[in-house]
């Protein structure tokens, strides 16, 4: 919004429905917030701190409930969502760049199928194939290693982010492509060396977005894994709370760790994430 | 010229042919076999399958579970309806008034915030939260002097799955909220302009501005929060460790789940799942049908 457009209106006087509506928004703020200050704040403290003094600040506060949960585990966990998260942004863009370039820029009869295809897995979620996907990474022998949980990943995630670069692709003028084959460059140079160059924001959006799914991930992370070893923050944390019994403070201090960088990471990248989530909603 | 012609019916299939094989091999092939599994009896850990034609799906009819479950997967469409979508465009709506231009960024993150928090962190949180004795919110009641309404929220039947519920909507709430931002931010200045000359106070410039230019982000984020509805199984099963008390707050999810993996009857997890998928599917047909009428 431009100020111009800003200050064409009169300011509004404070009345009565504004107290009320601040007043609302206000306990809504507290609603929210305190929680979240509540986990930081009582990861500082002991356990019978915790449980006795509620809403008392940290007197003596407890930092090595920080080191006592990052060495007791979660540096384990928080290095394998590295990997897995990383790695399935990889995938993600790799493959469905390519897709998309195939689908944005030749006219074949039959990608109208692929299309379809495409279109149609966003509409499947991953509840409806675990059971068979179990088996089938099962027989693979990738059961409980990084892949059983890539691989998934990926393939879920491409329907969406194909549409998404795919719709970025349709938007780049033909004569470009044309100016590019008659210097000489094959398809494959002008995708790599023309095309992927020019849609680093659409790429970075669905990086964004394929990060928080593949960060978050719950139900595929606990079932196709057993083993503490490839556990990720969010299934490592279950048993790390199951191992902790009520050892609170590291298991608060725990949650902090898991939460903190990405929250500080979407936050930053807001705008991206935002244009993510409309593109994701509005498709599907 | 034949290079030429050549090169256009192979060179896309180099191109789309990896992202078709990942989406056949684990998507596509996992769905059909889903539903060819739920006419088998079988167990994880053997690889005999033995066919039982329907009995999967008359064990389905006659199990109360899955009615319990449906039951709850409905009540959390009709609260997160409610919640997100009303009370997130009425937030949306509010923060965008010009009014509150100054504070409305402040209020916008912070509501944003549990969308960017790990659904784990956020069940492990409302598990002390709920705590029945050391718990923040029994405390809180006691201190405002409400002390009577505290309960174990998790641990009884009746409450369990309303506290459930409740957690999503905490959670979710400021993510419908900014799709309704930025559908609001679209909307073209004039039309507020020209109604707020016609003297509507900001009420009525809600109701026949607002809500018909978002119209369409309405019915799409309805869509999303019923479908996720039915697909729920992070919070129930990590809350109420898996839909207790007893199947008080079971989804059909986490009903899925243990029937497959706790109690080993694959088959029948396959049958409830064939029932998650079509419930889904009939949602987005629905979505489907409704932007073609958009459209025209």
């Amino acid at each position: 919004m431009t100020n111009a457009s800003l200050f064409r209106y009169k300011r509004n006087s404070i009345g009565p429905a504004q107290i009320l509506i601040l007043i609302v928004l206000c306990v809504g703020f507290v609603m929210v917030a305190y929680p979240l200050f509540w986990v930081v704040m009582s990861s500082l403290k002991t356990t019978e701190d915790i449980t006795l003094n509620i809403w008392a600040l940290p007197t003596d506060p407890q930092w090595q409930n920080y080191a006592n949960a990052w060495n007791r585990g979660i540096s384990g966990y928080f290095v394998n969502s590295l990997i897995v998260t990383l790695s399935t942004i990889a995938g993600v863009l790799a493959l469905s760049s390519l897709c998309a370039y195939g689908l944005a820029r030749y006219k074949a009869p039959w990608l109208k199928y692929v299309l379809i295809a495409i279109m149609g897995g966003m509409m499947l979620n991953p509840q409806v194939c675990l059971v068979p996907l179990y088996g089938l990474l099962t027989a693979l022998k990738i059961r409980n290693t990084y892949l059983a949980l890539i691989i998934p990943y990926v393939a879920f995630r491409l329907p969406l982010n194909t549409l998404l670069i795919r719709t970025f692709f349709l938007s780049v003028p033909k004569e470009i492509e044309e100016s590019a084959t008659l210097d000489g460059c094959t398809s494959v140079q002008t995708f790599s060396k023309i095309f992927l160059p020019m849609s680093r924001p659409i790429l970075l959006t669905s990086a964004i977005l394929t990060a928080y799914y593949a960060w978050n991930e719950f139900l595929f992370a606990i079932i196709f894994i057993d083993s503490n070893k490839y556990r990720t923050i969010p299934a490592g944390l279950m048993s790390f709370r199951d191992a902790l019994q009520i050892d609170w403070g590291p298991l608060l201090s725990g949650m902090a760790i898991s939460a903190l960088p990405l929250m500080v990471f979407f936050i930053l990248v807001q705008k991206y994430f935002i244009r993510g989530m409309m593109a994701g909603s509005v498709k599907g | 010229m034949i290079s030429r012609r050549l090169r256009s019916t192979v060179e896309p299939i180099g191109f789309v042919l990896p992202c078709v094989l990942m989406l056949g091999i684990f998507v596509y092939y996992p769905l059909v076999q889903n539903v060819i599994y739920s006419f088998f009896r079988f167990s994880a850990f053997s690889p005999e399958k033995i066919f039982i034609g329907l009995e999967n799906y008359r064990m389905l009819l006659k199990d109360g579970v899955v009615l319990t479950a449906l039951r709850n997967n409905v009540r959390y469409a009709i609260v997160s309806v409610i919640v997100q979508v009303c009370w997130g465009l009425v937030l949306a709506a509010v923060l965008e008034d010009k009014a509150l231009r100054r504070v409305s960024p402040f209020f916008r993150t912070t509501f944003f915030l549990p969308v960017v928090i790990s659904i784990s962190v956020i069940c492990l949180l409302f598990g002390f939260i709920y705590s029945p004795i050391d718990g923040i919110l029994n405390n809180f009641l006691t201190l405002v002097g409400l002390g009577s309404w505290a309960r174990p929220w998790l641990g009884s039947g009746k409450t369990a799955i309303w506290a459930t519920i409740a957690v999503s909507q905490w959670q979710s709430v400021g993510y419908v909220m900014m799709l309704f931002i930025v559908a609001i931010q679209k909307i073209p200045e004039e039309l507020y302009e020209a109604a707020e000359i016609d003297g509507a106070g900001k009420l009525r410039r809600f109701f026949v501005i607002t809500l018909p230019q978002v119209k369409e982000m309405f019915f799409v984020t309805s869509v999303i929060t019923v479908t996720g509805s039915f697909l729920v199984f992070n919070e129930p099963y990590i809350l109420t460790k898996g839909g207790g008390p007893g199947t008080s707050s079971m989804t059909l999810a986490v009903h899925m789940y243990q029937s497959g993996f706790f109690k080993d009857m694959m088959g029948y997890a396959s049958t409830i799942a064939v029932v998650i998928f079509l419930i889904s599917a009939a949602l987005s047909v629905v979505q489907l049908k409704a932007f073609k009428s958009g459209e025209d």
